[in-house]
């Protein structure tokens, strides 16, 4: 806006807008401080964590608690784990949400309407935890990897998306000029289709990764064994039931556990966890807005 | 009809791509809700599903009569009604005030941060909670503390259950969930803004009169959608949050299908709670869609 256009806002307008700062800045405040605490008092050391001393920033910096977590070959585990779970996961959700997605998205396949019905009852009907449960176990799947790739293999919603997406975003006439030159429908798919379609497939993928990595709920049905659990699962364990492993209080003194020692190892379980989302956040961001977006829109 | 015949044969391949996805509906989806047979009759392992014996609305008659039963629903229902209202409107006020502020470093910051939470997980999240709250060491306490305020076991009080988990929830959602409200203001025509200036309307005026009309059809469908999940109430939060102290105000429908069902083993008993939980949802789906139709021509469909 050049300079002679610019009207003098009114008081009230201003008072406003000053109000909406604040607000909004005391907002992102309360939001943040939780998180800066929880970080801070992972890197300060047990006596200034139990005595109070963090406020905002460590109080007598220390590693300890993050050595610990190194050391414990529990937690390494359920890392491992959870990378296989949300690789191989993600893999299978992206797939079939492909493959699902475009024989919907092609207006010349007889049947999609019924396809398309076929999906959206699973919606509004399902059998709910103890069928699932049954259905799992009689395909011999419980306590193995599968459970956890299987019976989620794809969300509705994001079948939606990429449904939208296909039919809106990819031009009619590239489907007629390949169709013209001899292209078959999946060729048309893996040649034209996606890589035009990269933006939301990258949303995609993010969105399964980051369902994958946070999941305990699927661990804690259907796996027992100790050597499958992810890191999630592991975490309730030693966050929630407090069954601290004794790998990780190993090299720490009677002292240190007398004075919070297993506190401060709490905070660094959750900034450690937390890492792989966050550091990936700022550089995502901007496609899961996209992709809550694509969402919305009907049909 | 033979033209369609034509055209299928023509989209072979296309049958072909979908089959593997709706093999996966069939089994996983349908085929558990087959399952759901199993809460009218006496399940045992020994003659499966279809063998096992009918009993009819035994358990559901079971159900009705427990003595959990009152406190459950009141429980799913009050948390799930303290959610809505107090999780609902913040996100539609927090994206009203960031589409007045002027797109810079200042707006782009609170977004990012106020949308973090929502990709912290739920067992991170219920530890954050326990440990901010947690007797003595924790931050909220030595804030009571600082303002002389009294010290209670936040956890193991059965009255907070409930604020500390709508609250934290709304902590973690109310960025995320605003981003939908924003895209609806983004698609707001300029010219009425023009035209409500060149009429001298005031900001607040702009809100009220623009802002907020515009945002009522996705408004009426988030509505719709959170009210046809009310009795949904989720478990995998809730049943971190639990402990012995708080179970008079925590135990909700899927927290006690889980515990009956899994750990109990109780099958079809806890089939027939999870059958009955979910017909009051679609009711509730297909009631508030009809009377949203009616009223405002918005509608799932």
């Amino acid at each position: 806006m050049s300079h002679y256009q610019k009207i003098k806002e009114p008081l009230g307008d201003r008072v406003l807008l000053i109000f909406l700062y604040v607000l909004l800045a005391i907002i992102a405040m309360s939001v943040l401080y939780p998180l800066l605490y929880i970080l801070s008092s992972s890197l300060s050391s047990p006596k200034a964590v139990v005595s109070g001393q963090v406020w905002l920033f460590p109080a007598e910096f220390s590693l300890r608690a993050y050595q610990s977590i190194l050391g414990s070959s529990q937690l390494m585990l359920g890392f491992y784990n959870s990378i296989v779970y949300t690789v191989v996961g993600t893999l299978i959700n992206v797939a079939f949400t492909v493959l699902m997605a475009f024989p919907l998205s092609q207006r010349g396949m007889p049947g999609r309407k019924y396809l398309m019905i076929l999906m959206m009852i699973t919606l509004f009907f399902s059998g709910g935890l103890i069928p699932t449960y049954l259905l799992v176990k009689d395909l011999h799947l419980l306590d193995t990897r599968w459970a956890l790739w299987l019976p989620g293999a794809f969300s509705i919603f994001q079948v939606i998306v990429a449904r939208t997406f296909f039919q809106t975003s990819i031009p009619i006439e590239l489907q007629e000029a390949s169709q013209i030159d001899g292209c078959r429908d999946s060729r048309y798919l893996w040649s034209v289709v996606l890589p035009l379609s990269k933006p939301i497939l990258a949303v995609m993928t993010l969105m399964y990764a980051v369902g994958h990595w946070n999941a305990y709920f699927d661990a804690l049905i259907y796996l027992r064994s100790e050597h499958l659990f992810p890191l999630q699962y592991v975490l309730r364990n030693l966050l929630i039931l407090n069954a601290v492993d004794p790998g990780m209080l190993a090299n720490t003194s009677q002292r240190m556990r007398d004075q919070g020692f297993e506190q401060v190892l709490k905070y660094a379980l959750i900034v450690v966890t937390c890492i792989p989302v966050l550091v990936l956040y700022p550089f995502v961001q901007k496609h899961f807005v996209k992709g809550v977006m694509i969402g919305s829109l009907k049909g | 009809m033979a033209q369609t015949w034509i055209k299928a044969r023509r989209s072979w391949e296309l049958y072909l791509l979908v089959l593997l996805p709706v093999l996966y509906l069939l089994v996983f989806k349908y085929i558990p809700m087959f399952g759901v047979l199993i809460a009218f009759k006496d399940f045992n392992a020994v003659d499966g599903i279809l063998g096992s014996p009918w009993v009819g609305f035994k358990h559901f008659e079971n159900l009705f009569a427990s003595p959990n039963f009152p406190l459950l629903i009141k429980n799913t229902l009050a948390i799930s009604f303290y959610a809505l209202i107090a999780g609902f409107p913040i996100p539609i006020l927090l994206a009203l005030a960031l589409n007045e502020i002027r797109t810079g470093f200042f707006k782009r910051a609170v977004q990012m941060v106020t949308y973090a939470p929502h990709f912290i997980s739920t067992v991170v999240m219920v530890s954050i909670i326990i440990l901010m709250l947690s007797p003595h060491v924790g931050i909220v306490e030595r804030i009571f503390a600082f303002f002389g305020w009294s010290n209670t076991n936040f956890m193991g009080e059965p009255g907070l259950f409930k604020s500390i988990y709508v609250w934290s929830g709304v902590w973690q959602e109310m960025g995320y969930a605003s981003i939908i409200y924003i895209a609806a203001l983004a698609g707001v025509d300029p010219s009425l803004y023009e035209a409500a200036r060149i009429d001298g309307a005031s900001r607040f005026k702009k809100i009220i009169h623009i802002d907020l009309p515009s945002l009522i059809p996705i408004t009426v469908i988030m509505l719709i959608l959170s009210l046809g999940n009310v009795m949904g109430v989720g478990f995998e939060k809730i049943y971190l949050m639990q402990n012995p102290l708080n179970q008079s105000a925590s135990e909700v429908i899927s927290t006690y299908v889980y515990k009956v069902g899994l750990l109990g083993a109780n099958f079809s008993f806890s089939s027939a709670v999870g059958l009955f939980n979910s017909v009051i949802n679609l009711v509730l789906l297909l009631v508030v869609n009809f009377v949203a139709r009616k009223v405002s021509e918005n509608s799932l469909w």
